[in-house]
């Protein structure tokens, strides 16, 4: 759409958490943020991560919605849950390997990162890509992106899943995927990831 | 979206809540809007054109034809003939010296043939006791919904001829 794409990169994130401000501004979703923004294994690193929705090709939070509620429209955005059909059960929550969806009790509604979906279905750049500094989170042509050292992926692997998403992440450039197996990080002390409360 | 469901590999639960919108094949509440719209719409333009068709269409053109010449059926009594066409029968009846009145023999209900009733001086339809007044054809009594129709009659020299047909309305 407008010959734009969503590029994350968390070796650039700088813990600035413009992104988690800007986002709150958003008129869809004014005061709630929905950056999803982690550190990365706090005691030990000022690493961060800040990240939007994935909208994979085939999405897992929709997929697993009983209340039919989450809906990827035709330009690959996956939406927010409607709110007459959200029963706020959480359901997407769980399944999400990248953990984005975002549930809201008071609401008792799921909402998640819809790319600006009321910005760049116009052609404008999503708030949070606006604001960060670093390009972290960049709204770019393809072109403009291949001028970086870093490859961008959209190909990620949670154990047997394969995932294939619309936003691409920033990866070594001798990688093709991102694979990650859940399991790894269970039970081991070692590779705590925290996720900040919103 | 397509209009018609067309056989689907997924199972019927996937199939009917796709989570992508452009395989979505339930009527959206503006889509079923839309269609009342249009359909109300429709129903508009095909009442105007039938009121537009009853306002325009032709007078029908009915042909003179002898009936019975007079003082042939005595007062009270009846003669059954055709008109306009060979299956219309109608029903001539001799009111008094000089009246006669004609109406379609057809019971505005269910098409049974009506007859004269000479005592009670009404036309009679035998199916469902209908009953219509000798003067008007009017419906006195019983299911027909319109009064017969009436055939308009004139005297030629010593005869009466059959000129019309008169239509009453919902009297």
């Amino acid at each position: 759409m407008h010959g734009y794409e969503f590029y994350v990169d968390p070796s650039r994130c700088i813990g600035c958490q413009s992104c988690v401000k800007a986002c709150e501004e958003c008129e869809t979703h004014r005061g709630k943020s929905m950056i999803n923004f982690d550190f990365i294994d706090r005691s030990r690193t000022t690493a961060t991560a800040a990240y939007v929705c994935w909208h994979c090709d085939e999405p897992t939070c929709a997929m697993v919605c009983p209340a039919d509620a989450i809906k990827k429209g035709e330009d690959g955005v996956v939406q927010s849950s409607l709110k007459p059909r959200c029963i706020g059960c959480a359901n997407c929550v769980l399944a999400c390997p990248f953990g984005i969806p975002k549930i809201f009790p008071a609401l008792d509604q799921m909402m998640k990162c819809d790319m600006c979906y009321d910005r760049t279905s116009v052609g404008k750049r999503p708030m949070c890509a606006t604001v960060c500094p670093s390009q972290a989170l960049s709204y770019v042509r393809p072109d403009e992106i291949a001028g970086r050292r870093e490859k961008p992926t959209n190909v990620f692997y949670f154990g047997k899943q394969k995932i294939t998403t619309r936003v691409y992440m920033m990866t070594p450039a001798e990688t093709d995927s991102v694979s990650l197996d859940v399991l790894d990080y269970v039970w081991e002390n070692s590779h705590v990831t925290v996720s900040q409360s919103q | 979206m397509s209009l018609f469901r067309s056989p689907s590999k997924d199972p019927l639960w996937k199939d009917e809540f796709s989570v992508f919108t452009s395989d979505e094949r339930y009527v959206t509440r503006r889509q079923f809007t839309k269609f009342l719209t249009l359909a109300s719409l429709g129903m508009f333009v095909g009442n105007v054109w039938i009121v537009a068709k009853a306002y325009f269409a032709k007078k029908p053109v009915y042909p003179t034809a002898e009936v019975v010449a007079l003082g042939e059926i005595p007062v009270r009594g009846v003669k059954l003939f055709t008109y306009p066409t060979p299956q219309d029968n109608c029903i001539l009846v001799r009111t008094g010296e000089e009246e006669y009145v004609a109406y379609s023999q057809k019971c505005t209900h269910l098409s049974c043939a009506v007859y004269y009733s000479a005592k009670n001086d009404r036309l009679e339809c035998p199916c469902h006791q209908g009953f219509f007044s000798i003067q008007d054809g009017s419906v006195l009594q019983g299911p027909p919904p319109r009064p017969l129709p009436q055939i308009v009659l004139e005297r030629e020299g010593g005869k009466l001829v059959a000129t019309g047909v008169r239509v009453n309305g919902n009297g």
